[in-house]
């Protein structure tokens, strides 16, 4: 193991390698790879939500001038594994979501390609559709376990004798909407099909928009039939992912079907933005009941939360919801549970800090809630039960330094000046602050491989990593150079293709700590084999090295969002005013896109607080607000005075490189930050997500004038 | 695909280079770019001119480049995010966002140099809030939505400077 | 996207021929609303007809003081005309209100008065709509209905204009300039957009052909006059609106003696207040009569099943507007 001393390379700023192609416009996304006599591919997706195909005309799409070929499933290649409902694209007449792909139209060019999609008539045997989560558990799964491997259900202690007995009690119903990831860069995939010279010499170039090429490769082989290494995957550049490019989805598929309808010309397919709205996941609304249990100096007794989730009919995706109240606070009696709605929707999947983001969000606006039955500061309350275990697992921390966030953030914040609820005005603005914890866990995933050799004078460092906008390019070039003990200017990464070593996804904030321990690892190899003056040539591997201790700890990274929240008396709007993050994430590699990393997670939870939501209409089973005009994400206007720190305590009892992972933490606390920061301006407490003027309009009560009824709305 | 329909012939300098092409009425001037002339640095967000992503200018003044008809740029001017750099410098919006670290994936950036840049035009000592409301129709997700008000400050502070 | 012809027009009257004669012609100035449109199906014109060289992009003075605006005029180089900045604040402060740079830099005068409603189920050819596809139905009465009208909507459509320039036209008393086969007409911004009634599918009164050669708005409202434009949205900018409010007073002796008042977001037209106008001459400045006079105009609201908190948002925004214009906003009351 190379030692890494602290003044070195990484820590300190560093410009992104990739910042002079992307201001410049040449950096090659999926779409932008040039590619000869490229086609163009529209789908064409189903209008019910339930049902079959009856009868699909494309005759008059066919006879189009332009047009090279329409898929359906009546002439769509066959695949060779269908055991996964997302990817058995085309297969049959079955329609299990609306939007679902049930064909395509290949042509020359796109408004060709538009035109015909259009032409194509289909008739439907419709079934009855259920698209909206049911308030009640009746009917509903208790899952095996949840997403990452977590159980279901977990029940320590008594809950019930604790609720019944408690002094403080607090029993609400939280509730967070459908989102959807939206990253700026729709998902796109350009696919290139040989089809060989006989049985299994098939092969896919696939220029996809992914958080892994290897795992893209590694799902779609066996759906397609195709060996592995016949599959090559590039992804050099993605315009944001947020977890919806973690694993490929139905349109990876289509265009590997439509793909061998070409002739081996190359097909260009990239979602439009309303289309993503459908096919590529989205988090789950959930359900949340909280109990919170204290006795009158607000010491939690118990910890109940229960959730209600989707998933769709045809693949199950478990939210992990309640799994950071598992092991957030200290209290004796303990219990929570997932249960799944198994609806006529798209199939959800990962966005941002699933499972921690909407279930910190309701656990601790409940733990704002309490604060204030317990008179107590929410700080202190939380203090007073900051567990010295892992009350989930009973195993010691690696590392949590939550309380020295908040009293860091406290006196940077201002924090004191929080008064009651509803008593701060500003002009026609009632302002307040709020504040709520934030974890997520600690990831290292082995498995990858990285390479390094010695070319021209430089060492070129071969891993088939992702930079999807996270700043893995410098990072890891920093990391390589840091290890290598050279200018970052002698190193050349290559990421982002399946030529490259197996590397895992980016997700789960895990890919400093898996990727970066690795590249030291081969660096390591590299220095052992080759010594520091290698000759031309040179080259050594090696895999993400196990970190023994890692099993004997918790690790989780922590962190303390404080926000303030203006509230219009008279409208409802609500602007956030200042926002900070203070942070306990390990080991930061580059200050610059670590900031971006936690900055921007944390806008993504102030856009989840007041912003977004995806609007299912119950009678159609469509997302209606499919677009960036109806589906709000914050505009720069909504941005002020906002900024993240971070302690400076390398956890290495969590892996080798001593960082945590950074790209999910800033979203999880935020949400209730925000809305704990409203209800302190307006003394309405909203449990619906997101906090929009309407919710505060009719909770007020006062609708006979504008005018403030005793400083609240 | 075009025989019913006429095609209609165009005269376009894009990023300096005159073209002249017959295309189709229904051509969005966004593939016109991307499609025919390979110019694929202004890229697509939304399909519903909402994101910015596509922002280039025509005749000096910014618009989303989705939401015009090929057609409508005949005997104009067209500026695309590869038109600005000259002989390799960084024009000083691009260089003020790589140094700002005003970007993470980068989707948007193009759009949002565009735009910064036609902002400036209109207003060359603009104030924070003007930045983040003139900038109100490029979306970032990653929201480096901070570093980039300071890549238009710093860029606005330079060319003062330099004035 | 369907194909179709495309032809310049060099003359006003030359395009009303050309857009006349034939059934399926549709005009294009910006285009930044009917690209969008072309793109998505929700119309399938087989001929445009671009009327973006024609000579209406002037803003000029009218012989009684007021200004005439050309059709073609940007609505950014509007809200930047330093005729409008000074003497049509709240017109200024409408226009920058809408879209975004970008949109201002290409949308005209007139499109953005003929610009269609963002209705979610309108802009989707997969639902049945009665002002895309008349009688198939209406698919926003019994769905996501935030952003629908609460005043004059009928049981076919509940769909709201959505300019915030023409909120503030309409409050200023501004016409329209048509040229149609029949010469040229006048017609009040006011009446140009009409209800949905049984026949939603017509969002103006304009007849297939006629084409808007400019605005003219009155001499300015002149000293003791107080205006703004204030437009409530779920983000700080860039959204549509839930509800807006264009209002103007005149107060004399701690009464109003004159207003002006009129709503966006709230109907298939932008909406004049007259009977908040009505209430409010000759009332004491304050909270009561500024409530009162809002309940008045609110009185005939009809919501529908979630969206009706904006009745009292639009009552809470008109008495906030109205205090502030009053200078009372911020003070203990």
């Amino acid at each position: 193991m190379t030692d890494l001393p602290a003044s070195g390379i990484h820590g300190h700023p560093h410009r992104r390698i990739d910042g002079r192609a992307k201001v410049l416009g040449t950096a090659t996304y999926a779409f932008e790879q040039d590619v000869d006599a490229a086609t163009y591919l529209y789908p064409l997706q189903a209008t019910i939500a339930r049902g079959r195909v009856r009868r699909i005309d494309t005759s008059a799409a066919e006879a189009l001038d332009g047009v090279v070929a329409v898929l359906t499933h009546l002439n769509a290649p066959r695949l060779a594994d269908t055991d996964d409902k997302e990817y058995a694209v085309c297969q049959s007449d079955e329609v299990a979501f609306r939007g679902q792909f049930i064909g395509a139209v290949v042509a020359e060019t796109q408004e060709v390609a538009r035109h015909a999609a259009s032409l194509v008539s289909v008739e439907y045997d419709e079934q009855p559709h259920q698209v909206v989560l049911p308030d009640d558990d009746k009917g509903l799964d208790d899952p095996d376990e949840v997403n990452a491997g977590y159980p279901s259900d977990t029940a320590q202690g008594d809950v019930g004798a604790a609720l019944a007995d408690a002094e403080r009690l607090v029993d609400e119903t939280y509730s967070t909407p459908m989102e959807h990831n939206n990253p700026m860069e729709p998902h796109t995939s350009v696919a290139i099909w040989s089809a060989g010279s006989g049985d299994g010499d098939a092969s896919l170039l696939l220029y996809d928009s992914t958080q892994g090429v290897h795992s893209v490769r590694r799902t779609l082989a066996p759906v397609l039939g195709l060996k592995p290494e016949r599959i090559r995957v590039v992804s050099p550049y993605v315009g944001g992912g947020f977890g919806s490019k973690g694993l490929p989805h139905a349109h990876n598929v289509l265009v590997a079907l439509a793909a061998q309808l070409t002739g081996g010309r190359p097909v260009k397919f990239a979602l439009t933005r309303q289309q993503m709205f459908t096919l590529v996941g989205y988090r789950t609304p959930t359900i949340q009941r909280i109990r919170l249990a204290a006795d009158g100096d607000g010491r939690l007794t118990g910890i109940c939360h229960d959730v209600i989730e989707q998933t769709s009919r045809i693949k199950e995706f478990a939210e992990q919801t309640a799994t950071a109240t598992r092991m957030m606070y200290a209290a004796p009696n303990r219990r929570t549970s997932h249960r799944l709605a198994r609806l006529d929707v798209p199939i959800p999947s990962w966005m941002r800090a699933p499972g921690e983001a909407p279930g910190m969000a309701g656990l601790e606006m409940a733990m704002d809630e309490l604060a204030e039955r317990c008179s107590l500061d929410p700080i202190e309350l939380r203090v007073r039960n900051e567990p010295d275990i892992d009350p989930d697992s009973g195993k010691r921390w690696s590392g949590r330094h939550l309380v020295e966030c908040f009293r860091t953030g406290a006196e940077r914040f201002g924090w004191a000046d929080r008064g009651e609820p509803g008593a701060r005005r500003d002009g026609d603005w009632l302002v307040g602050l709020g504040v709520a914890s934030s974890t997520y866990p600690a990831f290292t995933m082995r498995g990858s491989t990285a390479e390094i050799a010695y070319v021209d004078g430089r060492y070129v460092v071969r891993i088939g990593a992702s930079d999807i906008g996270t700043g893995t390019w410098t990072t890891l070039s920093q990391i390589a150079a840091e290890a290598l003990g050279v200018e970052v200017e002698g190193v050349r990464l290559e990421l982002g293709d399946t030529d490259l070593p197996m590397a895992t996804v980016e997700g789960g904030s895990s890919g400093m700590a898996s990727w970066g321990s690795t590249v030291v690892a081969a660096v390591d190899a590299f220095r052992d084999r080759h010594g520091k003056d290698p000759e031309e040539g040179a080259t050594a591997r090696a895999e993400t090295p196990e970190h023994a201790d890692r099993k004997k700890y918790a690790t989780h990274s922590f962190g303390a969002i404080f926000a303030e929240a203006a509230v219009h008396a008279d409208t409802g709007e609500v602007r956030v005013r200042r926002m900070l993050g203070v942070f306990d994430v390990g080991r930061i590699v580059n200050p610059p896109t670590a900031r971006s990393q936690l900055v921007g997670g944390m806008i993504f939870g102030l856009s989840m607080a007041l912003f977004e939501h995806s609007v299912m209409d119950a009678r159609t089973g469509h997302v209606v607000n499919h677009d960036f005009a109806e589906y709000h994400i914050p505009v720069n206007a909504d941005i002020a005075d906002l900024d993240a720190i971070w302690l400076d305590h390398e956890d290495t009892n969590a892996n080798s490189l001593g960082a945590k992972g950074i790209g999910e933490i800033g979203t999880v606390g935020s949400p209730a930050a925000v809305a704990n920061a409203v209800y302190n301006a307006s003394g309405v407490r909203i449990r619906d997500l997101p906090i929009t003027p309407d919710k505060l309009i009719a909770q007020s009560g006062s609708t006979k004038t504008g005018s403030p009824q005793s400083g609240h709305m | 695909m075009g025989l019913a329909w006429g095609m209609t012939r165009i005269s376009v300098s894009v990023d300096g280079i005159a073209y002249v092409d017959e295309v189709e009425p229904r051509m969005l001037l966004v593939h016109y770019l991307r499609d025919r002339l390979g110019k694929t640095g202004t890229v697509v967000g939304c399909d519903t001119s909402n994101c910015g992503s596509c922002t280039v200018h025509l005749d000096g003044r910014s618009v989303k480049s989705c939401a015009v008809l090929a057609v409508q740029a005949d005997g104009h001017e067209v500026i695309t995010i590869e038109g600005i750099a000259k002989d390799g410098e960084l024009h000083p919006m691009q260089r003020a966002f790589h140094e700002s670290h005003a970007l993470q994936c980068g989707y948007c950036t193009p759009g949002m140099i565009m735009q910064s840049i036609d902002l400036l035009a209109a207003n060359p000592d603009p104030t924070e809030a003007d930045v983040r409301e003139g900038l109100e129709g490029n979306l970032c997700r990653c929201t480096g939505y901070h570093n980039i008000v300071k890549a238009v400050l710093t860029a606005a502070a330079d060319a003062k400077a330099a004035r | 996207m369907k194909p179709f012809d495309y032809q310049r027009a060099t003359t006003p009257d030359g395009a009303v021929a050309l857009v006349s004669d034939r059934p399926g012609a549709v005009y294009l100035a910006g285009g930044t609303n009917l690209v969008d449109h072309l793109r998505l199906g929700i119309v399938g014109p087989d001929l445009l007809v671009d009327v973006n060289r024609l000579p209406l992009d002037e803003v000029g003075a009218t012989e009684d003081g007021g200004l005439r605006i050309g059709a073609n005029v940007r609505n950014s180089d509007l809200a930047a005309h330093p005729a409008i900045r000074r003497d049509y604040p709240m017109l200024a402060q409408a226009l920058l209100a809408g879209a975004s740079g970008q949109i201002r830099n290409a949308a005209t005068t007139a499109g953005n008065l003929l610009q269609r409603t963002r209705c979610v189920y309108f802009q989707d050819v997969t639902t049945p709509c009665n002002k895309r596809d008349p009688g198939s139905g209406c698919t926003a009465i019994g769905g996501y209905t935030r952003y629908h009208a609460i005043l004059g909507a009928s049981e076919h459509c509940i769909a709201v204009h959505p300019s915030d320039m023409a909120v503030a036209m309409v409050a200023l008393d501004a016409t329209v300039a048509v040229l149609g086969r029949n010469g040229e007409r006048s017609i009040p911004v006011e009446e140009l957009h009409r209800l949905p009634g049984d026949h939603p599918e017509r969002d103006t009164v304009l007849e297939h052909g006629d084409l808007i050669t400019a605005v003219v708005l009155p001499p300015p409202l002149g000293a003791g006059w107080r205006c703004t434009y204030r437009k409530v949205r779920d983000r700080a900018s860039y959204a549509f609106a839930l509800v807006s409010v264009a209002a103007a007073i005149r107060v004399e002796d701690g009464r109003v003696a004159d207003s002006r008042i009129s709503l966006g977001g709230v109907a298939h037209k932008p909406w004049r207040a007259v009977k908040a106008e009505d209430a409010l001459r000759g009332a004491v400045v304050g909270d009561e009569s500024f409530a009162a006079a809002a309940g008045a105009e609110l009185a005939a609201a009809s919501p529908v099943e979630g969206n009706e908190f904006k009745v009292p948002m639009a009552r809470r925004t008109i008495v906030s507007v109205l205090r502030e214009l009053a200078g009372q906003s911020g003070e203990s009351r």
